[in-house]
């Protein structure tokens, strides 16, 4: 599988698959489902290398667009055709887009373990 | 003129303001995307100069309406128009105002006005689930619809628009688009 990282000088999406864990930083504001694609599947591809848990590591994500809020709520839906993958998400208080938004995603799959730091 | 939700054409106690004009057909699109971003950030660090403590809420609330508000004015501008558009933000006594304004080809304008009678009429959180699981079962789809929804479930804001002819280019009709944003929601 690709674990590369994806980084341009807005954001970084780093995968480590043997962890289950993705780190997404930066300000992600790209245009469309088109172009959030590649991390889509950078998201999917770790799962698949790591089925039983998912860690995403939002805690330096700055800032993410209405297009990669939809991006990573239909991550969290695919996620229901598997419930044996344990996904967590880490946020930060510091961030305040993140204690607004983040929320959203817990009501989509209510197993979902949300952490946002304080 | 036809008007949807709460948008006001004078906003009398504002002595705060910040405009920015483009001119939007002067490079593809694709180029000038990574502009909302800047500019939807300096929007939210000049505004925060105004508010004296932690402005981090003020400054991450600015720039994601701003930001939202500038791709959907450069995604369903008429480029075949040479008006500019404009985003303007407005520090009140009691909230921030944000409008936009952008030139739509009036084959647009019918749609977009069904979807914002949608948006006034509905419930806006269960719109929001309902969008995102829409968009889950049609993975193709160009836009994802949760801009105006965010705003509205996660900052508190409230929407408004304005559809006005334009005299010279019957083509064309100008959208402006409001939301306002209460102090008491940063």
């Amino acid at each position: 599988m690709d674990a590369e990282p994806l980084i341009t000088e807005d954001f970084q999406i780093c995968p480590d698959p043997e962890a289950g864990l993705v780190t997404l930083s930066g300000s992600l504001r790209l245009a469309g489902a088109e172009e959030y694609a590649p991390i889509a599947e950078i998201l999917e591809a770790t799962v698949t290398a790591h089925p039983e848990k998912i860690t995403l590591d939002l805690r330096q994500l700055e800032f993410l667009n209405s297009s990669g809020i939809n991006m990573l709520s239909k991550f969290i839906l695919n996620r229901r055709q598997s419930p044996q993958t344990q996904v967590t998400i880490l946020g930060s208080v510091e961030i305040p887009w993140q204690s607004r938004s983040l929320k959203n995603l817990q009501r989509l799959l209510p197993t979902l373990h949300l952490h946002i730091d304080e | 003129m036809q008007v949807f939700g709460d948008y006001q054409d004078q906003l009398t106690d504002g002595t705060e303001y910040l405009v920015l004009c483009f001119s939007p057909s002067a490079r593809p699109l694709k180029e000038r995307w990574r502009n909302n971003g800047l500019s939807a950030g300096f929007m939210a660090d000049y505004m925060a100069t105004f508010f004296t403590g932690d402005s981090r809420g003020i400054k991450s609330a600015v720039n994601f309406i701003a930001n939202e508000l500038l791709e959907n004015a450069m995604k369903y501008y008429d480029y075949s128009t040479d008006i500019p558009i404009t985003i303007s933000l407005y520090l009140l006594s009691d909230k921030l105002v944000f409008r936009t304004t952008n030139a739509i080809n009036r084959s647009y304008v019918q749609g977009y006005q069904d979807l914002i009678q949608v948006l006034l009429s509905g419930d806006p959180e269960e719109l929001y689930f309902q969008q995102v699981e829409h968009n889950h079962a049609q993975p193709d789809l160009p836009q994802s619809g949760l801009g105006f929804l965010t705003m509205i479930n996660d900052y508190q804001a409230t929407l408004g628009w304005r559809f006005m002819p334009l005299l010279m280019q019957p083509q064309q009709v100008e959208v402006a688009t409001m939301v306002q944003l209460p102090s008491g929601s940063l």
